[in-house]
């Protein structure tokens, strides 16, 4: 129990914790601040690439092996499966609307990069290492829920068909291309690639991660602030549920495939954490009916929110005991 | 100076739906369009505002066309199969143009 507390206070008092408070706090009382589209879209950019190169480097010096390709299609399943128990918890816990409980799923299915990293940044800072490749877990884990969404609307006669434009929203969005091609070229050019670039990539990270997570926290401030009316008491227990239902099904698939102690935690960071910018765009393409407030404020709102104070140390002291590392 | 009598249609759509409503235009023949970003609204949705955002589902783009008078129906039955489900306005006014070899 003491270690505990000693590990959420560590994560609460972190610069990168703190820095989303800052954020929450200056939207909640009605700061000026704010960051440029074109500089947080810059600093997400920074990031999707420093996790994609470091993941595909530390998968060179790694090699690869049976247990990767298990992990990627156990992403796959994981992202495919969760918007159906998404879907049903928000069908029995609130009164939301078919399309819109489909969209919510969708976004629940898929992965927050930046919990993922958040994630990753505590495992480093207490010395835990993780499979280099769940950066390629991460990445194909951010497109299946969406076809499980928009299957789940079409059921109800909701949706457009796939198109062309929604396939390529889907595949080709740019989170998911510079993530996958980063990787690829860490792969290719290993730690000495890696090694080449650390100035830029390396060093700094923690530093870009922490303005980001300030512009998270406002963008998330000004969500919450802007939902009165929106998040009845069912939809905020749904966006506190959801992510520890997520979580459990990320261990018990990461325990079946024998991962790390810090393997354990990014998968089950990545079943517990809900997309707030590749999904929400296809969804805008493919179910345009959904109030997309409503899945924003939740997935970035309430779940990350809820992810990056507290769900991460919990996932790790979950994985912790049931490895009994 | 002479000026010659146009339509200028302004559609403000949600930012992911550019590239389909510019290739509705161009499919119908109108191939003359100006894009610009929006910085922020509100509308049935709610506010909302391009700062911060990093992902496009919470940003709106601005498409301005301006196109002889008999042109104007068959731009906005292009545009409208695209933007009938979607989240946005769409206005025409009157305008006045300096070189109508142009439009």
């Amino acid at each position: 129990m003491a270690d505990t507390m000693v590990l959420a206070t560590t994560n609460l008092i972190s610069p990168i914790i703190l820095s989303f408070v800052l954020g929450l706090l200056a939207a909640f009382v009605r700061s000026d601040l704010s960051f440029p589209e074109a500089i947080a879209k810059g600093l997400s950019l920074y990031l999707l690439f420093a996790i994609g190169f470091k993941g595909g480097a530390s998968v060179s010096a790694h090699g690869v092996d049976a247990q990767l390709a298990l992990a990627l299609l156990a992403g796959v399943a994981l992202s495919l499966l969760l918007p159906f128990i998404a879907f049903a918890l928000l069908r029995t816990m609130t009164r939301v609307p078919v399309v819109d409980a489909a969209a919510v799923a969708g976004h629940y299915g898929s992965i927050s990069i930046v919990t993922f990293v958040a994630a990753t940044s505590l495992l480093a800072s207490l010395g835990i290492t993780a499979e280099g490749y769940m950066v390629a877990v991460a990445a194909v884990m951010e497109a299946p829920a969406i076809l499980s969404a928009l299957w789940l609307a079409a059921r109800r006669g909701g949706g457009a068909g796939l198109g062309a434009d929604l396939w390529r929203e889907i595949l080709l969005n740019g989170s998911v291309v510079l993530l996958l091609g980063a990787f690829a070229i860490g792969w290719i050019t290993g730690e000495e690639g890696l090694a080449t670039i650390s100035g830029l990539f390396v060093d700094p990270f923690k530093g870009v991660l922490c303005l980001f997570l300030l512009d998270m926290g406002l963008v998330a401030g000004r969500g919450l602030r802007g939902s009165r009316g929106l998040l009845s008491p069912g939809l905020l227990a749904f966006g506190v549920v959801m992510p520890l239902v997520g979580a459990v099904c990320g261990l018990a698939a990461g325990l079946a495939l024998g991962l790390s102690l810090g393997g354990l935690v990014l998968l089950m960071v990545l079943g517990a954490s809900a997309s707030y910018i590749a999904v929400p765009a296809a969804m805008r393409v493919a179910l345009p009916e959904a109030n997309p407030a409503l899945s924003l404020t939740l997935s970035l709102g309430v779940t990350f929110t809820f992810n990056l104070t507290l769900g991460i140390p919990l996932y790790l002291m979950l994985a912790t005991a049931m490895t009994g590392s | 100076m002479e000026m010659y009598k146009a339509k200028r249609v302004e559609i403000i759509i949600e930012a992911v739906m550019e590239r389909q409503l510019t290739n509705a235009l161009n499919e119908a023949g109108v191939t003359g369009y100006t894009v610009l970003p929006v910085s922020g609204g509100s509308g049935r949705s709610g506010p909302w505002s391009r700062e911060g955002q990093v992902g496009r589902a919470g940003g709106m783009v601005a498409v301005i066309c301006l196109i002889r008078p008999e042109r104007l129906d068959a731009l906005l039955e292009a545009a409208f199969a695209v933007v009938e489900r979607h989240i946005g306005v769409v206005n025409v006014a009157d305008a006045h143009v300096l070189r109508a070899e142009r439009f």
